[in-house]
């Protein structure tokens, strides 16, 4: 740990606690919606473990509380973290030289932090030990604050009793749109969404909950079109 | 959570999955090559996925549309997230603008 942190300069370890920070914070809404919306603490707490990926959390608990079968609603928080596979072969090695047993412990560990944080601080170093330094930072960093914040989020939302009252149903959408609203200033991916948007609204009458979002995919054909 | 058994294979079903695909990146990095349109491919159902769970759980409830005070809160976070406010101010200031809009009687 003392060599990781000697590695990183003052700039890059502030920017990881930071975001670090914002992951806690998020987690936190994330453990009160979760209660809110009639899961036990156990819930979040277990899936921050588990699962280590925001958006798809919140995506499973959605669906799942809108009566959406549970299958569904996982096929749809896979499919979200698809993205890892391209991620792990864009990086380059994060185990380094060690013996086979110490080398496998390290790469299984190692995959499960795998998040949009700590690739993105590992890719943005210069060099090899500086990339690993940062992506095990990051990642680490993000398996204590994540479930931490969720824990805390979760047994804060079990003391609020009427949820409606504070508007903490418009939370969680507000989340999901702000964790996307960065890929939303790409023209064709604002498009997309709009369209996948569009869709799911519209069969949402007709279809059993979680289904509109797996519906929403057609969307995808657009981005063939040349913008 | 009408079932246990689901959910809890449910909640298995996507820890697994997720699991295997950040072990399968550094374990195929020298086998294959990942071409950029597959890459973009994922992202792009990924952003489809979260813009349609945005549109059901902020407009909807169950199979009808929700009253105003919920749809008006998670735009004014979008217009604060868009124009790059904190996450903090996003967040709760959705939240205030529904339970304002609530505390004056509208649903």
């Amino acid at each position: 740990m003392s060599s990781i942190y000697r590695t990183l300069s003052g700039g890059t370890r502030r920017d990881i606690a930071l975001a670090c920070l914002a992951v806690w914070f998020i987690g936190l809404s994330y453990g009160a919606i979760a209660v809110a919306s009639g899961f036990p603490l156990w819930v979040p707490a277990a899936q921050s473990v588990l699962v280590l990926a925001g958006a798809s959390e919140f995506l499973f608990i959605g669906i799942v509380a809108a009566g959406g079968n549970p299958l569904a609603a996982a096929a749809a928080g896979v499919l979200v973290n698809a993205r890892h596979l391209p991620y792990g072969l864009a990086l380059p090695d994060m185990i380094g030289p060690g013996r086979p047993m110490k080398r496998s412990m390290k790469r299984l560990l190692g995959s499960h932090v795998m998040n949009d944080e700590s690739v993105v601080f590992a890719l943005a170093q210069e060099d090899l030990p500086r990339k690993r330094a940062a992506y095990w930072a990051c990642g680490l960093g993000v398996l204590l604050c994540w479930p931490a914040g969720a824990v805390l989020g979760a047994l804060i939302g079990s003391v609020i009793a009427d949820t409606g009252a504070f508007g903490l149903d418009a939370m969680f959408p507000a989340v999901i749109l702000a964790l996307i609203v960065p890929a939303l200033r790409e023209r064709q991916l604002r498009c997309a969404a709009l369209i996948g948007a569009v869709i799911a609204l519209a069969t949402t009458p007709f279809l059993p909950p979680g289904l509109p979002e797996l519906l929403a995919l057609f969307a995808i054909a657009v981005k063939r079109k040349p913008a | 959570m009408k079932d246990p058994t689901l959910f809890a294979a449910g909640l298995i079903t996507l820890s697994a999955g997720t699991f295997a695909f950040r072990l399968a990146g550094p374990v195929l990095r020298q086998r294959i090559s990942f071409p950029p349109w597959a890459e973009r491919l994922l992202e792009t159902a990924a952003v489809i996925l979260l813009a349609a769970l945005v549109a059901t759980t902020g407009l909807t409830e169950g199979h009808h549309l929700a009253g105003l005070a919920r749809p008006a809160g998670v735009c004014v976070g979008g217009v604060l997230a868009w124009r790059k406010a904190p996450f903090l101010v996003v967040v709760l200031a959705a939240a205030a603008t529904t339970a304002v809009l609530r505390l004056l009687g509208i649903p």
